[in-house]
């Protein structure tokens, strides 16, 4: 948890844990008691505060999967460390997509009257969950550190290409899914200031929660990697340690 | 608040569920920590 001792942890996440939790406080207390009510949707305006920035920063985890894959590929550096950073990303991605994925169907319960529908956006969405629980298992399947970097890293460019057509297939064919509010000048919507403020603010903690998360996990796949690698050496200690608790 | 368990279920779904996966991959690395060196964690 963000502010405690991990093998893991330096100085540096723990303050950014720390800030992290502050910042996931104030958007809990803003997105459900501060923000105002939407015209239209009432208090469910105030999923927004969460469904959106967790989508936002799937398709983050997803982008920098496939740039350190790039980097890693390219040659100019082939360090492992590159792919934990990537297996670490995606992997976060995926849990973010879900809670989008989530959290969207509960809102459209209430707005549309359905938890799902065939409609470009959230069948796109599903594919793009699929495709990254398959890249995880891709990095699952046996072999060398350097084959799980290598094939999982060609995976993860052709994946990435999955990010705009899920953005702009509410563009592309009819959706019952709203295009973009903020980021698009063409509409004529206008959100409110605290409202825009609370959005803000949720992308900002998810990032923040996102980087913090990432840190930790690719250490923590480090650390399960030397394992790996100790193999044998390891086995015998951990035997050698059960004998004497008994 | 209208729709609060709608609402209120879709924050302590995301937030529960990051714990969940936080609390799951700290745990694991703390029960293999024991068995590295320092050497193995440049970070420290």
């Amino acid at each position: 948890m963000p502010g405690t001792s991990t093998p893991t942890g330096t100085r540096a996440t723990r303050m950014l844990g720390v800030v992290t939790l502050a910042f996931t406080v104030w958007l809990v207390v803003f997105g459900l008691v501060v923000s105002a009510e939407d015209v239209v949707q009432g208090s469910t305006v105030r999923m927004m505060y969460v469904h959106v920035p967790s989508i936002w920063v799937a398709y983050v985890a997803f982008a920098l999967t496939a740039v350190v894959s790039a980097v890693y590929l390219s040659g100019k550096n082939r360090s492992l460390a590159w792919d934990r950073v990537a297996g670490a990303s995606a992997e976060i991605g995926v849990l973010f997509v879900a809670i989008s994925l989530i959290t969207g169907s509960l809102w459209g319960r209430l707005t549309w009257g359905t938890y799902w529908v065939w409609d470009a956006r959230l069948t796109s969405t599903a594919f793009l969950f699929i495709t990254y629980i398959g890249y995880l298992a891709v990095r699952g399947l046996g072999g060398s550190f350097r084959q799980r970097a290598r094939r999982s890293a060609v995976l993860a460019l052709l994946a990435v290409l999955e990010i705009p057509l899920v953005h702009f297939s509410v563009v592309i064919w009819r959706s019952l899914h709203q295009e973009s509010t903020v980021a698009n000048s063409g509409t004529d919507v206008e959100l409110d200031g605290l409202m825009l403020f609370t959005l803000f603010l949720g992308i900002v903690t998810f990032t923040m929660l996102f980087a913090w998360m990432v840190l930790h996990r690719q250490r923590a796949l480090a650390l399960q990697d030397a394992v790996d690698s100790h193999g044998l050496d390891l086995a015998i200690k951990q035997r050698q340690q059960e004998a004497e608790v008994r | 608040m209208e729709h609060a368990s709608f609402i209120i279920g879709s924050y302590v779904l995301t937030f529960g569920s990051i714990g969940l996966y936080v609390a799951w991959f700290l745990r694991r690395s703390r029960s293999i920590d024991k068995f590295l060196d320092d050497k193995d964690k440049p970070w420290t």
